[in-house]
């Protein structure tokens, strides 16, 4: 290998954007409407739930565990806050915060059950998953909330930016993975996230508190699914008790499009946003061009399929 | 490893409490079982509501259980095992997967129970021994022909956001639709989805309201100039107008759909959807629920399709389009009165 070769990014760091802009050069021959500021716009707006579960999701991947719970947890915090403003009167951050903490105490339970008695975070997520499935049916009586305050839908709104309309979510949604990306790169905390993913044991031999890095990576996770409530809410401009159902599979498919290894210690966040993209780029994309959403659903299994493997194939070529 | 055996105890001791219950209740009242799609569905909600309250009146005890998501047949095949076992003489069941379902209501009939079928056919239709359900295809067109009326002449351009692939009841309000407009169609019997030139997009919202606008965004990219929109239901309706009002376009389009739900009434009320076909699930549930009293006490079962009827409900009447005001569904919504 030349020295150039070794310098650059390996395959799987380059990977997720090579597939975005791919997709992105195919559907611009197939439509002359793909290509436009007020598409990319629609696109960052569609993904922008699925993006901010990610964030939450990306941390828990790299610690190695996994989150089954986030689209379900989500949901629930979306239906707490919409009840909270439509029952109680709250005015809308009281009862954003409301829902905020709810989804942060999933994530503290995850994280306690996961850190003190030590079970694995796949049957522990699982769990709270059908709980949080179930609170929020019970508690919503499985009835759409839409009777709620402006404020609560203000993140749903856009400004102008030249011709382009643009979701103050989708601005949100991009300064959360800036700010996750500078503390994973640049922190202290951050970097204790990928040593605890990479080798538990090592990690806690050098002194430094593991279980405290896990428990704040699960409860720092339920923030992120509380933020995606309010940007769900937002978006539809309602509490929608069937909402979450397929965020989890999104979410996770989203990190591992990305290139984050499911093994833990290895990714990077932007990659989860590119990840995310993919997918909203083939929903769009297909609907442009008329083709079945069943092929967007092929495409993604395909692409996460070939992640995984080059995930995989770059481990061997680093042993 | 040495709980197992006590929690395998109390699983089974909970187990065969729940069943005496069940086998109690039969002793004195008919069990009539009901199976929906899911539990959480407002429509199944709404039914199993009307189920009860029917049983209640007439000395009856329904019994209800559901698959787990839309699509689950082995859920439900599991639940009309677990209703045999609790006593049901009549089953009622909404299924998840038409021809799937067919096998294990064959069974059930073999031990005498009789199987009704509620909102959506088997496949074949005669698998069950009748059917309560809403005709979808007439319910397509009330739709299309008020959308027609309301259009005035204008050049249709066309946005469909359907459930999705290879549903029949998906399948039959959007070719009704289609039929009722004046357009080109399948008939009712088709699972194909015709796509004349004035539909410009097509889009499946699963019935979803956040895919519904993800759908319409969709659709309003591709063709800006969308005069006319037919939803599934009224969730992907909701989610259909979030996307027309941020792009500023919700005056220049109108939305038709198919449920009529009290949310979804409210949204015609408010302008938000034109006009919507408004269905009866209550009277299918308590139609079938009086059948099978009957059946358990006289042993005649009921056979063929009721059309449990659907009513267009518009909020600004079409001259020549049959249909009632938002006050009356208002009253009406999902059979509620």
């Amino acid at each position: 290998m030349s020295s150039t070769a070794s310098k650059l990014p390996p395959l799987a760091t380059l990977g997720p954007f090579i597939a975005l802009i791919l997709a992105c050069v195919f559907f611009a021959t197939q439509s002359e409407r793909f290509l436009s500021a007020q598409n990319f716009a629609l696109i960052l707006q569609q993904v922008m739930v699925v993006a901010v579960i990610a964030i939450g999701q990306t941390l828990v991947i790299l610690t190695a565990g996994i989150d089954l719970s986030c689209g379900m947890v989500m949901a629930l915090g979306g239906i707490v806050m919409t009840k909270m403003a439509a029952d109680y009167g709250l005015s809308a951050p009281v009862a954003i915060a409301c829902g905020m903490a709810v989804t942060m105490l999933f994530g503290l339970i995850n994280g306690l059950l996961v850190t003190k008695i030590k079970l694995p975070p796949f049957i522990v997520t699982l769990g709270t998953l059908n709980i949080a499935f179930a609170a929020t049916q019970l508690y919503s009586g499985a009835q759409t909330i839409t009777d709620i305050p402006a404020g609560m839908t203000a993140l749903g709104n856009t400004f102008q930016l030249g011709q382009t309309a643009i979701v103050w979510g989708a601005v949100l949604m991009l300064v959360l993975y800036l700010v996750t990306w500078f503390a994973l790169r640049e922190t202290a905390p951050g970097r204790h996230v990928y040593a605890v993913g990479n080798s538990p044991e090592a990690t806690r031999l050098t002194g430094i508190a593991t279980d405290k890095v896990l428990l704040g990576v699960y409860v720092l996770a339920g923030l992120f699914y509380g933020i995606a409530s309010v940007l769900s809410v937002a978006r539809t401009g309602a509490g929608d008790p069937n909402a979450g159902q397929t965020e989890n599979l999104d979410a996770i498919s989203a990190v591992v499009l990305g290139g984050t290894s499911l093994f833990g210690g290895r990714g990077m966040i932007l990659g989860t946003l590119v990840g995310a993209l993919i997918v909203g780029v083939f929903r769009n994309g297909l609907t442009l061009m008329g083709v079945s959403s069943v092929y967007q659903i092929l495409v993604t299994g395909i692409l996460v399929i070939l992640a995984v493997a080059t995930d995989q194939l770059s481990r061997k070529g680093v042993r | 490893m040495q709980r197992t055996p006590a929690f395998a105890l109390s699983a089974l001791a909970l187990t065969g409490a729940l069943a005496c219950g069940l086998a109690q209740a039969q002793a004195s009242e008919p069990v009539i079982g009901l199976i929906t799609k899911t539990e959480t569905n407002p429509f199944f909600v709404k039914m199993k509501e009307g189920a009860t309250a029917e049983a209640k009146k007439l000395g009856a005890k329904v019994v209800s259980a559901a698959g787990k998501t839309d699509g689950d047949n082995a859920g439900q095949v599991t639940a009309m095992e677990n209703l045999i076992a609790a006593g049901a003489k009549t089953i009622l069941i909404t299924s998840s997967d038409a021809k799937a379902i067919v096998p294990a209501i064959k069974k059930a009939q073999a031990r005498g129970v009789m199987v009704i079928a509620l909102d959506s056919p088997t496949e074949p239709a005669d698998a069950t021994d009748a059917l309560f359900a809403t005709d979808n295809y007439k319910a397509g067109e009330l739709i299309g022909q008020y959308a027609k009326a309301a259009l005035a002449g204008k050049k249709p351009v066309i946005a469909m956001l359907d459930l999705h692939p290879g549903h029949p009841v998906g399948a039959q309000r959007h070719n009704g639709f289609l039929k009722g407009f004046g357009l080109q169609a399948n008939d009712a019997k088709s699972n194909e989805l015709s796509r004349p030139a004035e539909v410009v997009c097509m889009a499946d919202s699963f019935g979803d309201r956040a895919k519904g606008q993800t759908g319409m965004e969709n659709c309003l990219q591709k063709n800006p100039d969308i005069n006319l929109v037919y939803t599934i239901n009224e969730p992907a309706a909701a989610g259909a107008y979030n996307a027309l009002k941020a792009a500023g376009k919700d005056k220049n389009a109108i939305i038709v759909s198919v449920d009529g739900g009290c949310a979804g009434i409210a949204d015609v009320g408010k302008g938000v959807i034109a006009a919507t076909s408004q269905q009866y699930p209550l009277r299918m549930a308590a139609m079938g629920v009086a059948a099978g009293v009957e059946y358990a006490k006289t042993g005649k079962k009921v056979s063929g399709y009721t059309d449990t009827g659907v009513t267009l409900i518009a909020a600004k009447p079409m001259a020549g389009v049959d249909g009632k005001d938002v006050k009356t569904g208002t009253d009406l919504c999902w059979g509620a009165k």
